[in-house]
């Protein structure tokens, strides 16, 4: 092994207008050597990524600070381009792959074989035909270096989705310069054996001398794989550890770390009533949402409950709420106090008492171009029929005087800072938006509020306010809410019970206080032992009443 | 048995619209009397008069912009030629190689100009080349109408309006009119007449096929797949995309250029200010009749369409006056099954993406979803 190492990481910074996603990062890379990166979800691994490969969406954010140093040479890539011409390979998550081509035409994309021709001195290299032969040799090489026996002869549409990693993969390697290899969670859409194949190719290619950076969730897969790991979180290197040292559990309280003790020391001011009757019963509920797949999902939530819905992005957390209320294909079936209720059918949900607060805030959430009254009670107008004045049936009119008294009425409650109930939604900052979502669902005097990432996007203080308004309506209106939020720490601080999603099933159901890691193992795919019962989900599981 | 059943309705479905041109045809054939040796020569009249300009269409399916409504740039650009050569009374062969001479530069400039501006409005290529095609030509007019005579130097009197500038409605074409069609005469007996065959046209024709065929074996050719199927991705691995874009426009403008010529090299009439108007609408309506879609066209496509389509406008007006005693009805026909088929291929289109979407998610989802999806 050279002195030298290969990659060279001094002091990495990043601020995405003003927002600081990633500060002080530095580690270097050995030739050969197997590096795991490991942290949450905007941990700011793929800020890191960017920066290396020379996306264009770091310099038009105003660049980085600090330095990347490949073979003792600083660099400075402003293009994927040049980073390919330097030797850095990169796999993405979603793939990269034409769906209608061969693999070996995808392997060698924009790389072909040509036959010369004399037409190519004429006009361009473009003009020449492609040597088939040849490329399938190429190809075949390609893929036997990872060990695996695909055909180079099959369409990529006709492939299992594993085949299609192992496809990218052998694309990158199939580039003779390529010397750092970047793996973005390679594993997330492979099964077991086809994972296990994989972790074998790449030590493999690692022995051949290409180092390796390895970015995934499963600890376990991270643990046996590399040789060292750099534990990322809030934009900084947390930890950097052996690999063969450190335990599962260690790098999971590392990841989600954040100490106990900063969790919010808001105990809610009086017992509250949750009782053992069952207020939503899911049963394999699968949603086809864009980003957001739920593949199979049971749960239930008590009557009263705050029940909080955790997991990380991508895993399909938000596809159930949307699911729930129809707004995405969904199936399965789901019964609100022993009732079922239709899905893919909005106004079915609305209709049984089930009120909404879209993560779209913007987009789902809100009309931007109206009244901040009218926002408020458009929903209970439709749906309920209140807020009109005239003979139902007949004919109606809007009753704006008591448009304008609800909406006064919640403009107090949820302290919304706006110049009146005429101001337009579109004119409030993003916290004063989230909090007029959250009138409009009040307004429908809910059974069951569904509250989907309640706080992204807004600030510290607005955040507080919420949280308590959800913490408080709960209290006085005993009606059950489901949060759904990537921020654990939010959700441990105001739910009972805590059910995290892990590639669309329930991995587990945990009640709040639980330590962090345990969440954080959960969310990584490890079994952890539930207290009281074994059955994973059931709601017997915790004891939420001693909350007090 | 199941799966073979699947497959025999999946067939029948993506060959809806050839099938159901078939059954027209066999329906419509014993009906208008006319004799096979008659069918036989006009098919291969139309044969020859148009399937170059549907081939033209068939390098921007490949590169994924849809049906190139915008090759009536081309079009005009041919008419353009014809016009200057017919002024300068060069006939025959000389002729026609002249037109095309002086249309590939105008052809040229115009699809760069489609091509930029196609970009400019990615995935609404189609509707954004219609559109083209009409302002441009008000250009064509404009260049036509007024500055022919004027500016430009057209003195044959023939040619020009009264007034002294402006080309007249209708040109007559009848130096080059033929001259490809006859450069070879063949004929033969069949069943009872005489069939001409305008082989050279057909030579022609068939030199264009190996052309696509070779092309699509070029780099240039796979570029254009890739980017059909997908530009996020084709970009990333460093094509130049809207560049090939703007190269498989160029090429489609120019072979449509050579494409009217020809058309109306067999014609012997131009009219100057309606014959490119349609050249588009038929030829994309011959092609999907053929089978084509939005996004997938093969030669075959082409042969099979320009059979079909014109088969029936052949028989149509006949069996209609035979059947109802009107022949309008060939011509109402000819019209609406052009639109009509467009309009349809376009839903098809639109349908399958959907349905393929769908696919898409459902495999994203797995197999955990289907029991329950029955159990609901």
């Amino acid at each position: 092994m050279s002195e030298v190492p290969l990659l060279k990481l001094e002091n990495i910074g990043k601020e995405y207008y003003g927002n600081r996603v990633l500060s002080n990062v530095s580690f270097s890379l050995m030739p050969g050597e197997i590096l795991g990166l490991v942290g949450e979800n905007g941990a700011g691994k793929s800020t890191l990524m960017n920066i290396l490969f020379g996306m264009p969406v770091i310099a038009s954010t105003g660049g980085y600070e600090g330095n990347v140093v490949l073979d003792g040479r600083p660099v400075r890539f402003t293009s994927p381009t040049q980073a390919l011409a330097a030797g850095i390979g990169m796999v993405h998550q979603e793939f990269s792959l034409i769906p209608g081509f061969t693999a070996t035409e995808n392997i060698l994309l924009n790389r072909e074989v040509l036959n010369p021709s004399l037409l190519e001195y004429i006009f361009s290299h473009r003009m020449s035909t492609l040597d088939r032969e040849a490329m399938y040799q190429r190809a075949d090489t390609a893929i036997r270096t990872l060990g695996v026996d695909i055909s180079p002869d099959m369409t990529v549409a006709e492939m299992p989705v594993g085949y299609k990693q192992f496809i990218e993969i052998a694309r990158e390697i199939d580039r003779k310069q390529t010397r750092l290899l970047f793996l973005d969670e390679p594993t997330a859409v492979l099964t077991e054996t086809e994972a296990q194949i994989l972790l074998k190719a790449l030590k493999k290619l690692a022995e051949s001398g290409i180092a390796i950076v390895f970015i995934s969730h499963r600890l376990n897969e991270v643990k046996e794989l590399c040789d060292r790991i750099v534990v990322l979180r809030d934009g900084e290197v947390i930890q950097e550890a052996d690999a063969r040292t450190a335990s599962v559990r260690d790098i999971a309280s590392w990841m989600v770390g954040r100490a106990v003790s900063e969790a919010p020391e808001s105990e809610p001011q009086k017992p509250r009533q949750v009782r053992e009757e069952t207020a939503l019963k899911v049963e394999h509920l699968w949603v086809d949402m864009p980003g957001e797949t739920v593949r199979d999902v049971s749960f239930e939530v008590r009557k009263g409950e705050i029940f909080g819905i955790g997991g990380l992005a991508g895993h399909g957390k938000l596809g159930i709420p949307n699911g729930v209320m129809g707004l995405y294909p969904a199936g399965g079936r789901v019964e609100l106090f022993g009732e079922g209720i239709p899905l893919n059918r909005p106004r079915r949900a609305l209709d049984k008492k089930m009120a909404f607060v879209s993560e779209d805030r913007r987009g789902v959430g809100l009309l931007l171009d109206e009244r901040i009254d009218w926002n408020v009670t458009f929903t209970a107008m439709q749906v309920q029929g209140r807020f009109l004045k005239g003979i139902p049936g007949l004919f109606q009119l809007r009753d704006d005087a008591a448009m304008s008294r609800a909406a006064e009425a919640l403009i107090k409650l949820l302290d919304i800072k706006c110049t009146g109930p005429g101001q337009h939604a579109g004119e409030l900052s993003g916290g004063n938006q989230q909090k007029v979502c959250l009138a409009k669902a009040f307004v429908l005097q809910p059974d069951l509020l569904l509250v989907s990432e309640p706080t992204r996007g807004i600030d510290v203080g607005a955040k507080t306010l919420v949280l308590d308004a959800l913490r408080r309506y709960n209290q006085e209106n005993g009606t059950t809410i489901i949060i759904t939020s990537s921020e654990l720490e939010e959700l441990r601080s105001v739910c009972d019970r805590i059910a995290i999603v892990g590639e669309g099933r329930i991995a587990g159901v945990l009640p709040a206080k639980r330590p962090a890691e345990d969440f954080g193992l959960l969310m990584m795919g490890h079994e952890v032992e539930v207290e009281g019962s074994g059955g994973q989900g059931s709601p017997q599981s915790s004891n939420v009443e001693a909350t007090a | 048995m199941n799966k073979t059943g699947k497959s025999f309705w999946a067939l029948l479905a993506d060959n809806a619209v050839p099938i159901v041109f078939i059954v027209i045809s066999a329906i419509a054939i014993p009906l208008s009397g006319f004799s096979a040796s008659y069918l036989v020569q006009e098919l291969l009249v139309r044969i020859g008069r148009n399937s170059f300009l549907i081939l033209s269409l068939l390098i921007p399916i490949m590169a994924g912009m849809g049906l190139n409504f915008g090759m009536v740039l081309g079009a005009m650009a041919g008419q353009i030629g014809l016009i200057m050569v017919s002024d300068w009374a060069i006939v025959g062969i000389p002729g026609m190689v002249l037109a095309m001479m002086v249309g590939t530069p105008i052809a040229a400039v115009l699809g760069v100009f489609c091509g930029s501006v196609l970009n400019r409005a990615k995935g609404q290529e189609m509707v954004t080349g219609y559109i083209l095609g009409f302002f441009i030509n008000g250009v064509y007019q404009l260049v036509v109408l007024y500055l022919m005579g004027w500016v430009i130097p057209v003195t044959n009197p023939v040619l020009l309006l009264s007034r002294g500038y402006g080309i007249r409605n209708a040109v007559s074409l009848i130096g080059i009119r033929g001259v490809l069609d006859n450069l070879i005469p063949v004929s033969f007996p069949f069943m009872g007449g005489v069939v001409r065959i305008p082989l050279a046209t057909l030579l022609v024709i068939a030199a264009f096929c190996f052309f696509i065929v070779w092309f699509r074996r070029t780099k240039l050719g796979q570029d254009m797949r890739a980017i059909g199927q997908s530009q996020p991705v084709s970009d990333s691995a460093g094509i130049a995309v809207n560049k090939t874009r703007i190269i498989a426009i160029v090429i489609s403008t120019v072979l449509a250029c050579y494409g009217q010529i020809i058309y109306l090299q067999n014609m012997g009439t131009l009219n100057t200010y309606n014959s490119h108007d349609q050249a588009g609408m038929f030829s994309i309506a011959a092609l999907l009749i053929g089978g084509a879609s939005v996004s997938r066209a093969s030669i075959a496509n082409v042969f099979v369409g320009v059979i079909l389509f014109h088969l029936m406008f052949i028989v149509a007006p006949m069996a209609g006056k035979n059947l109802i005693g009107q022949a309008q009805i060939g011509e109402y026909f000819r019209v609406f099954v052009s639109y009509g088929i467009i309009a349809i291929a376009l839903v098809l289109h639109a349908w399958k993406r959907n349905r393929d979407r769908e696919a898409a998610r459902r495999s994203l989802r797995g197999p955990a979803g289907s029991p329950a999806k029955e159990a609901a």
